[in-house]
C-alpha cells in the first residue's frame, strides 16, 4: 500500500482543492490525499480535517461515510489539523441547527450575537465575519504577546491577519485549550491546541504567506 | 479588528483580461494568471474574475485559468459570468474558485440563488446586483441584467434583502451609472443596500482615484471595494491603494 503522507478528509461538504492544493504547493515531495475512506485516514501519517456549510450537514455527512471514529482516532493519536467547521465538529453542541458534535472537547459552538454587531463607532458589523483579521497567539489561553511558543505559529508573526469566513465560534470550556484569538467585536477562540492536535477557525488555504506559513509548520510538525 | 478588503476584478475574455468603459471599447490588458499574480504579491485580499465572453464557446478558458491561477495564488478567487445552473458553480468550485457569482440568473430564477446556498453553503455564493438610478419607479435604484441592457421592474434595495434571505453570502454591488466613469462609487446606493442586510457588500463601479475607495468605505457602508481599471493600467498598486486607505483611518491588511 502507498504510503499516505497527508489525508484531506472529504464527507462530500464543498470544495477541498484549495485546502488540498495549498498543502502540495508547501510540500510538494509528500503525498497529498482527499479521501473518504476511513482506512487512508487511519494509515495517514497526518489529517487535515476541514470543512465549510453548516454544521448539521457536515455531521450527517461525515456519518454517512463512516468517517466519525477514524477521524476521533486521528484527532487524538497524530498529527491533525482542523479548519473551520474542521475545528467547529470537535466540540460537543453547536448552535446552529441544535447539533451534537464529535465531543473530543467541552464546549459549545455560538452564533455571532445579533444585537452585539457594532463596532466601537457604532457602525454595523456584518455576518458572516468575512475578510482578514488579527489572530493574537496564545498559550493555555493566556494572550501574550512575546509568546509563540506553539510549533504552528513559527515564523509568524503576533497579530499577523488571516482569512475568515464564518457565522459561527468555539467557546471551549477549558481555557488551557487556547491558541489563538481574534475580536469581532469581542474577543473569541480561533484556534486551539492539544498534544497532536491544532484547529483553527481562519483558513490557512486562503491566508497568503501567513496560511503558507502555518501548513508548512504542520506538515513538519512532530508532536 | 477585520480589515476592510480590496478586491482587483479581471474581466476575462478569450483568455486575456480586458477592460471596456460601459462593456464597450475593449482594451487588452494582459494575462490573466501574470496579472493575478501580480496584485497577489502587491497584497490583494481576493480577486474577482468575471467571464464577459459572449459566446458559450469559449466558457472552458475560464475553468483553465482558474486552475491554473488556484495553484498559484492563495487567496479567495471569485468566478462569475455566465453562471446558469448549481452545475456551474460546481464546476468552477472544483477549478479552484472560492466564491462564485451569480448575476443574471438570480433575476430569472431566484430559486438557483438558494439551490446553490443550500448545496454548496452560502459562504461560497455571491449574487452581483447591477443597478442603475431611474425616474419611472416608485424606488430610487432599479436591478438591470444582461449586462446593464434589461431592466427588471426590481427595487436594488429590496432585491438585495431577498438575495440575503435565499442564502447569498454576501452582494457585489454594481452602479451601471458609474462602471468605467472613475468618478466613484454610488455611496448612496451602497449605503442603502449595507442598511438594509446583514451580509457584507461589495462595492463596484466608477473608481478612479484612491480617495474614491477611503469614500466606498466611509459613505457607501462597503465591507469591501472593488476596482478595475485603477490597477490593470498601473496607475496604483494595490499596496499604494492600501497604504492610502490606512492613512485615511481604514483598517486594512498591510
Amino acid at each position: 500500500m502507498t504510503k499516505i503522507d497527508i489525508a484531506v478528509v472529504d464527507y462530500g461538504m464543498g470544495n477541498l482543492r484549495s485546502v488540498s492544493k495549498a498543502l502540495e504547493h508547501v510540500a510538494s515531495a509528500k503525498t497529498v490525499l482527499v479521501t473518504s475512506n476511513p482506512e487512508d485516514i487511519l494509515n495517514a501519517e497526518r489529517v487535515v480535517f476541514p470543512g465549510q456549510g453548516a454544521m448539521p450537514d457536515c455531521i450527517r455527512e461525515l456519518d454517512v461515510r463512516g468517517l466519525r471514529e477514524s477521524v476521533k482516532h486521528a484527532a487524538r493519536n497524530k498529527p491533525f489539523l482542523g479548519i473551520c467547521i474542521g475545528l467547529q465538529m470537535l466540540f460537543e453542541h453547536s448552535e446552529e441547527g441544535n447539533t451534537s458534535g464529535l465531543g473530543l472537547f467541552k464546549g459549545n459552538v455560538k452564533r455571532f450575537a445579533a444585537a452585539d454587531m457594532h463596532d466601537a463607532d457604532g457602525q454595523k458589523l456584518k455576518v458572516p465575519h468575512m475578510g482578514w483579521n488579527q489572530v493574537y497567539q496564545t498559550q493555555s489561553g493566556q494572550v501574550n504577546a512575546a509568546n509563540t511558543a506553539h510549533e504552528l505559529w513559527k515564523d509568524i508573526d503576533n497579530a499577523a491577519r488571516f482569512y475568515y469566513v464564518h457565522s459561527y465560534y468555539v467557546q471551549p470550556d477549558d481555557a488551557r485549550i487556547i491558541a489563538g484569538y481574534s475580536e469581532y467585536p469581542s474577543l473569541f477562540t480561533s484556534a486551539i491546541a492539544q498534544d497532536n492536535l491544532f484547529a483553527v477557525q481562519f483558513h490557512p488555504e486562503k491566508s497568503a504567506n501567513a496560511g503558507l506559513q502555518m501548513l508548512s509548520n504542520f506538515v513538519n510538525w512532530q508532536p | 479588528m477585520l480589515a476592510k478588503r480590496i478586491i482587483p476584478c479581471l474581466d476575462v475574455t478569450a483568455g486575456r483580461v480586458v477592460k471596456g468603459v460601459n462593456f464597450l471599447e475593449l482594451r487588452d490588458a494582459g494575462d490573466p494568471v501574470e496579472i493575478a499574480k501580480r496584485y497577489d504579491d502587491q497584497g490583494a485580499d481576493e480577486l474577482t474574475f468575471l467571464d464577459i465572453t459572449a459566446s458559450s464557446d469559449n466558457r472552458g478558458l475560464i475553468l483553465h485559468i482558474i486552475e491554473e491561477v488556484a495553484a498559484q495564488v492563495f487567496i479567495p478567487l471569485t468566478v462569475g459570468g455566465g453562471v446558469r445552473e448549481v452545475e456551474d458553480v460546481r464546476r468552477l468550485l472544483n477549478a479552484g474558485a472560492d466564491k462564485v457569482s451569480i448575476n443574471t440568473t438570480a433575476v430569472l430564477n431566484p430559486k438557483m440563488v438558494q439551490d446553490a446556498a443550500g448545496r454548496f453553503g452560502s459562504q461560497c455564493i455571491v449574487v452581483a446586483i447591477d443597478a442603475k438610478k431611474v425616474d419611472n419607479q416608485p424606488f430610487e435604484w432599479e436591478v438591470f441584467t444582461h449586462g446593464g441592457r434589461n431592466a427588471t421592474g426590481l427595487d436594488a434595495v429590496k432585491w438585495a434583502e431577498y438575495m440575503a434571505k435565499l442564502g447569498a453570502g454576501e452582494l457585489l454591488v454594481t452602479s451601471m451609472d458609474r462602471d468605467g466613469t472613475k468618478i466613484g462609487f454610488n455611496n448612496p446606493l451602497n449605503r442603502a443596500i449595507s442598511n438594509a442586510v446583514d451580509i457584507p457588500i461589495i462595492a463596484s463601479g466608477g473608481v478612479g482615484n484612491l480617495q474614491h475607495l477611503v469614500d466606498g468605505v466611509t459613505l457607501g457602508g462597503a465591507d469591501a471595494v472593488l476596482a478595475a481599471s485603477i490597477f490593470h493600467y498601473g496607475e496604483f498598486t494595490v499596496k499604494q491603494a492600501k497604504e492610502y486607505m490606512a492613512q485615511h483611518g481604514i483598517e486594512v491588511r498591510l
